[in-house]
């Protein structure tokens, strides 16, 4: 398993995944700084108060964080769809898995390189973005390691899905799956808040469901809350607590312990319900 | 169902029996026998869509067994720890293009547990074969087909394994890759190895192989020795000179002969005849310098069991 791990890693280094991945991380920070910069110099030009300027940058932050998940979902569906099919549709496969090893070591050693990558790209990019945001504002969120860490959650869980449903459909509709996956959960999420605001209970139930069908949402407030300033929790608790639920981009707890449970049984049933299925696929 | 079947040495390399293979409606194999000893060089026949793949596929654990059972090195189809001691070349050879040869090499080192001590040696063994020992640093990316099939007969023979299952090994290479093909095939058996050798091209088997199987339909029409497959019916004579006494000596046992460069051929003959043959030429006062049993070609005998069987099956399913 660990040579499946090594050699995946290795590949994504050779064909110049790794290489691609920080040269646009690299000018996506530098890009997040120079906005940031401008927004922060205009507003302080204008008299805002220090505090609005806070939290409009850590709004912006959010903001960004949310399409850095949708840029990170991409990058697990690319680098989790092949793994496995990839080599099957190829032919690379055979003279492997004729080796002396279990199918299984072969899913879950192709799991672990890819995950060990895109968390390491998460965690370098995510806390690269926020740093600068920091030094350029001089607003710092509240729990940056927080964000990352379910950023980072948010990320393998959607990996797994497509490495899962690529070692049983070909690669090019694992990826698509689970990136239609992904934007249906966040807007099952969506609905899930509007449905809490309005008192809508048998849509909020539906809605709700998704969250735990796959779990990429409900990590995804955890983001938020890793980011938001307390103040505007506090502000947005004490007013309407369930209208401001509504809002996609905030976050008044971060999820359930039972909940970020459940994202790690979820994503050990995915990978063992595809490794069984695997194991005894002819190929 | 195949778990009965313990690792034990003394066993044949490959025993199938009755297997039968179905991809939903499609039957790959039907029923299928068979057996092979260690150390043998068997090639394995038959047109497209014979079995052929499905039953290397199979000896791997790559598909599973509908029905039947089988054993592969003494050890239940598909065991784990007997691939240790399987080489295999697939029919869609294709290696991770951005490891050089000698990095794929040492992938499969690891993987088919090539002790730490002997995988440099084994490796550089394994290029030095197939004649890529130069290019070893290059990535698999740049490589023709070809040499991509050499370095797939490298992985297969890495190791010294004692079985070597070889799919259509040389479907991309040139004259002169086959040569090298056929001589490495032979230095395999030679050192003790059974060989399977899976191909449609007929003179490559003919000209390598201790036994042929022919399949067909997914069953074995036809297995043995060439000599068994393809039955002796002629033999080449050569004489330090020819008489019109000799040759009617000879045509008086046998068919219409026919002379050429002191070669006298007769044909049509039993094997069986061909010692009386020989003793009447040399009481007619002839020198024999050679004898050669002649055959007619594996391949007009591959066509004829292949007719012969869709006619059977014709009339069976009339």
């Amino acid at each position: 398993m660990i040579t499946i791990a090594t050699l995946t890693v290795r590949e994504l280094f050779r064909r110049r995944v790794i290489y691609v991945l920080a040269a646009l991380t690299i000018l996506s920070v530098v890009l997040v700084g120079w906005g940031l910069d401008r927004l922060v110099d205009l507003a302080r030009q204008n008299q805002q108060p220090e505090l609005n300027v806070q939290i409009g940058v850590s709004q912006v932050l959010i903001l960004i964080a949310f399409m850095f998940s949708f840029v990170l979902a991409m990058t697990a569906a690319f680098v989790g769809a092949p793994a496995v099919g990839g080599d099957l549709e190829s032919g690379v496969a055979y003279a492997i898995l004729a080796r002396p090893l279990r199918r299984a070591e072969v899913v879950v050693g192709r799991w672990l390189g890819s995950a060990v990558v895109v968390v390491a790209y998460t965690i370098a990019s995510g806390l690269l973005a926020i740093g600068v945001a920091v030094l350029v504002s001089g607003y710092g969120p509240p729990d940056p390691l927080l964000a990352v860490a379910f950023l980072s959650g948010e990320v393998l869980v959607l990996l797994t899905l497509t490495l899962a449903l690529g070692s049983v459909l070909p690669g090019i509709a694992a990826g698509a799956i689970a990136v239609v996956g992904f934007g249906l959960a966040w807007m099952a999420g969506v609905m899930a808040g509007v449905a809490e605001a309005l008192g809508v209970e048998g849509l909020r139930q539906v809605a709700d469901a998704s969250r735990w069908i796959l779990p990429t949402d409900g990590l995804w407030r955890g983001v938020i809350y890793g980011l938001e300033p307390p103040l505007v929790v506090l502000i947005a608790a004490g007013r309407e607590p369930a209208l401001a639920n509504a809002n996609p981009f905030y976050a008044t707890e971060p999820p359930a312990l039972i909940f970020v449970i459940w994202s790690i049984v979820w994503m050990a049933l995915v990978l063992g319900a595809a490794t069984w299925w695997f194991e005894r696929r002819d190929l | 169902m195949t778990a009965s079947v313990s690792t034990r040495p003394g066993t044949p390399a490959i025993e199938l029996v009755g297997v039968v293979k179905r991809f939903g409606k499609a039957t790959a194999l039907d029923g299928l026998d068979l057996r092979v000893g260690r150390g043998e060089l068997v090639g394995l026949l038959g047109p497209n869509g014979a079995g052929k793949t499905t039953t290397v596929k199979l000896l791997l654990g790559l598909v599973r067994p509908t029905a039947g059972t089988g054993s592969v090195l003494g050890a239940p189809l598909g065991d784990r720890a007997a691939r240790t001691r399987i080489g295999y070349l697939p029919e869609l050879f294709r290696y991770q293009p951005w490891l050089s040869a000698r990095e794929v090499l040492g992938l499969h080192a690891d993987l088919a547990r090539v002790p730490k001590p002997t995988r440099h040696a084994a490796i550089e063994q394994a290029l030095r074969r197939v004649g890529l020992h130069e290019r070893a640093g290059d990535r698999v990316g740049g490589f023709s087909k070809g040499m991509q099939q050499r370095l797939g007969l490298a992985v297969a023979l890495l190791g010294e394994p004692e079985l070597i299952l070889l799919d259509e090994p040389t479907s991309a290479l040139d004259p002169v890759g086959r040569t090298d093909v056929r001589a490495i095939v032979r230095d395999a058996r030679y050192r003790g190895a059974t060989v399977i050798l899976n191909s449609h091209l007929l003179s490559e088997v003919e000209q390598v192989c201790d036994r042929v199987v022919i399949l067909h339909r997914g069953r074995t029409i036809a297995a043995g020795s060439l000599d068994e497959v393809v039955a002796v019916d002629g033999v080449r004579i050569r004489l330090s000179a020819l008489t019109p006494a000799i040759e009617a000596a000879a045509r008086s046992l046998g068919g219409a002969t026919t002379s050429t460069d002191g070669w006298l051929t007769i044909r049509p003959l039993p094997a069986d005849r061909i010692p009386d043959v020989v003793a009447s030429i040399v009481a007619a006062g002839g020198r024999v310098e050679a004898v050669e049993p002649g055959r007619g070609s594996l391949e007009s005998r591959f066509l004829e069991l292949l007719s012969d069987d869709s006619t059977d099956g014709e009339v069976k399913a009339s």
